[in-house]
């Protein structure tokens, strides 16, 4: 068994630079923090625009199909006609798939901003 | 009949019985408004599916798809896309924001106190014009399974709500309002088995056949409420009761046209004769019931996109749905608790239009009646016959009483929530008093409304009530969340802009009925024409007084967006603070 020796006394050297983490400059609200928080909403705001977009606009779209190719409503599945099978049960997991989605990819915005401004 | 009262009064004694078991911990103010948050996210999925599913989704979903066929399948999917919008838009800035109510975001946000006044008055609106059909539909619900007075549905249900309330707020109504999500969806789902089965059984017939619908056989129908009706062709009918003021006791022939019957009159039609329609109803015949663009009046195309702009924009502003964010505990598990919500709410709202297309081949009288809602009520017992169709009719009457009792009991809080802070703080001191008498407000004026006023169609006007969310609280919270240079003066003009065209025309077409033309169509669904309107006007109006930018703006940006682990200086507002002061 060996015995445990504690050293002490002066490093040498300079000890390693200490960043200012950037948690601190947006405390400040200076410029870089600033930086910062932009970079943040604007891929948040990008994220949520794109699914929202993607989710209204083929739904948005149907109506419109409906109207203009009057033979799509009346496509028989099983038979019951397109638009029922479509409103009536398909959309639902589309939905749910889009927000799984959604969820994830937000998670992953916010974990590399994290990792970015709490790094020290 | 008596398993139904039985079914209605368990499910009201569950409630309350719940509701007591969270009272014991519900001791402070926060856990009054948001039970602390502590609710884990499967609880709070369920509480959010529970609050969410109205009386608009268990009855008058199902109701539409009978009378209209294919166009009101967009309400369900509306109803689900909203949180879709939601989640994806607000609902994690939201709960970050740490606010309890919207008007605390409004003047956390703008630091304004006119701002959370407005916020507080659409609240109020918001609310009173979704609770208004919840409690017709509760009048609707217990005359259609006890035989119950109009007025007694009403009365009963906000009876439960303030006793439920009153014992716990938030806290109680988690739990209750998750119990009765599962209830509603059992409610719903456990007939529909028997339903098919019945269809299956009797060959399948064609939901959508034939020009007109008819009576498939011999039909006694009871007109329980005064109706205009509209026959389409000359038909022999035994007659007990008052046609156009005429006491009648006898067979007679009745000519096309429209006639008056009064309530309790009974009348009885041969197998194959056309079916009268309620004369408040458009008729379609099978083919347009079953294809879509066919019922939404003059301008179908106009109609289906303002509804899916106000149902898929309107949720986000609906002041029940808001407070319910406020019980994550944080901004994550906001998120995943809306993908649980998403789930919940596709598996419920397959169910409705079945018993809507099924109604349809079943039970086409409430064509006549116009009561087209109390088609779910209805059906189980029409196709099910004996102890099981009892036990049936049973089930889907505690689950509509369910239905009322939780969207019902969300509302309250939140109108109470907003006038006990915003009305009565200045006279009361107490802050769980001053919530109490908030509660017995927000029930009394919905209630007064719905004793007077006609009966309309409950997704209608829940409807209306996503097109005046849409177009007052959806600008304010995007604006609010992603623009950093909207204003307090921008927000109050796009508040009163938005909310008051939207309110102005929602008022209007109950008033008046549908009106016909285009003008008609745009006060019916103000939604396409208010909601941007209100955008243009706040950020117009923000832009031309950057003087009145909130000067912690940018602290309340963090405060939004950032997730809650990093170490950051969020400022110090607390909703708290109102009671301190």
């Amino acid at each position: 068994m060996t015995e445990r020796v504690t050293i002490t006394g002066r490093r040498r050297g300079r000890p390693p630079v200490r960043r200012r983490p950037v948690t601190t400059e947006i405390d400040a609200q200076t410029r870089l923090g600033e930086v910062y928080m932009r970079a943040l909403l604007r891929a948040q705001l990008r994220l949520g625009f794109t699914v929202a977009g993607a989710v209204l606009g083929v739904l948005a779209a149907l109506p419109l199909l409906f109207a203009l190719v009057p033979e799509v409503s009346s496509t028989e599945i099983a038979g019951i006609e397109l638009p029922w099978v479509i409103l009536g049960v398909a959309v639902y997991p589309v939905l749910v798939a889009a927000a799984w989605f959604y969820v994830r990819a937000a998670e992953r915005v916010e974990r590399d901003f994290a990792e970015m401004v709490d790094r020290r | 009949m008596t398993v139904e009262v039985a079914a209605v009064v368990l499910t009201a004694v569950a409630t309350v019985l719940i509701g007591a078991y969270g009272l014991r911990a519900a001791r402070t103010t926060s856990d009054f408004y948001v039970a602390s948050r502590t609710v884990t996210p499967w609880w709070n999925a369920s509480a959010i599916g529970g609050e969410y599913l109205s009386a608009a989704s268990f009855l008058g979903v199902a109701g539409l798809i009978l009378a209209y066929g294919a166009d009101m399948l967009w309400f369900p999917v509306g109803y689900t896309a909203g949180y879709l919008m939601l989640l994806v838009l607000v609902a994690a800035p939201l709960r970050r924001s740490g606010a309890y109510t919207l008007p605390d975001f409004a003047e956390a946000r703008l630091e304004s106190l006119v701002a959370r006044r407005v916020a507080s008055v659409l609240v109020v609106t918001i609310g009173w014009l979704y609770l208004l059909p919840q409690f017709q539909a509760a009048g609707l619900t217990l005359r259609t399974v006890t035989g119950a007075p109009q007025w007694a549905g009403p009365v009963v249900v906000a009876a439960v709500v303030l006793i439920s309330v009153l014992g716990g707020g938030m806290r109680s109504i988690t739990f209750v309002q998750a119990f009765q999500y599962w209830l509603k969806l059992t409610a719903l789902a456990v007939p529909v088995v028997f339903l098919l089965l019945v269809w299956h059984v009797d060959g399948r017939p064609e939901v959508a056949s034939g020009e007109q619908p008819v009576f498939a056989e011999t039909t006694t129908v009871d007109v329980a409420t005064d109706v205009t009706i509209e026959v389409p062709g000359p038909v022999i009918v035994d007659i007990d009761g008052t046609l156009d003021d005429e006491q009648i006791d006898e067979r007679r022939l009745v000519l096309p046209g429209e006639v008056d019957v009064a309530a309790g009159t009974t009348l009885v039609f041969p197998e194959g004769a056309p079916i009268p329609h309620a004369s408040r109803l458009t008729p379609l015949d099978g083919e347009a019931w079953a294809l879509p663009l066919q019922a939404n009046g003059e301008h179908p195309l106009y109609n289906t996109y303002s509804l899916i702009l106000a149902l898929f924009f309107g949720t986000m502003g609906l002041p029940h749905v808001l407070v319910r964010f406020y019980t994550n505990p944080d901004g994550r598990a906001a998120r995943r608790t809306t993908v649980a919500v998403l789930g919940l709410l596709g598996l419920f709202y397959v169910l409705p239009a079945v018993y809507g297309a099924l109604g349809r081949l079943y039970t086409p009288e409430l064509l006549l009646t116009g009561r087209t809602d109390a088609v779910v009520l209805v059906l189980p017992g029409r196709l099910v016959d004996g102890a099981a169709g009892d036990a049936l009719s049973a089930l889907v009457a505690a689950g509509a009483f369910a239905a009322f009792l939780s969207t019902s009991s969300g509302l309250t809080i939140s109108v109470a929530g907003v006038l006990s802070q915003d009305i009565l703080r200045t006279h009361v001191r107490s802050p769980v008093s001053a919530f109490r008498i908030g509660a017995g407000l927000a029930l009394v004026v919905p209630i007064a409304l719905a004793l007077s006023s006609p009966l309309l169609g409950i997704a209608d006007v829940v409807g209306l009530a996503f097109a005046v969310a849409a177009s007052s609280f959806c600008p304010l919270l995007l604006l609010g969340i992603w623009w950093r240079r909207l204003t307090w003066p921008g927000a109050v003009a796009g508040l009163v802009t938005g909310g008051g065209t939207s309110t102005l025309a929602v008022t209007a077409t109950i008033l008046a009925g549908q009106q016909g033309g285009w003008l008609g169509a745009l006060l019916a669904q103000p939604a396409a024409w208010s909601m941007p309107l209100a955008f243009t006007v706040m950020v117009v109006v923000s832009l031309a007084t950057p003087r009145h930018l909130a000067p912690g703006v940018d602290r309340t940006m963090v405060r939004l967006h950032t997730p809650e682990n990093l170490d950051l200086d969020r400022g110090d507002w607390d909703p708290e603070d109102r009671w301190r002061r």
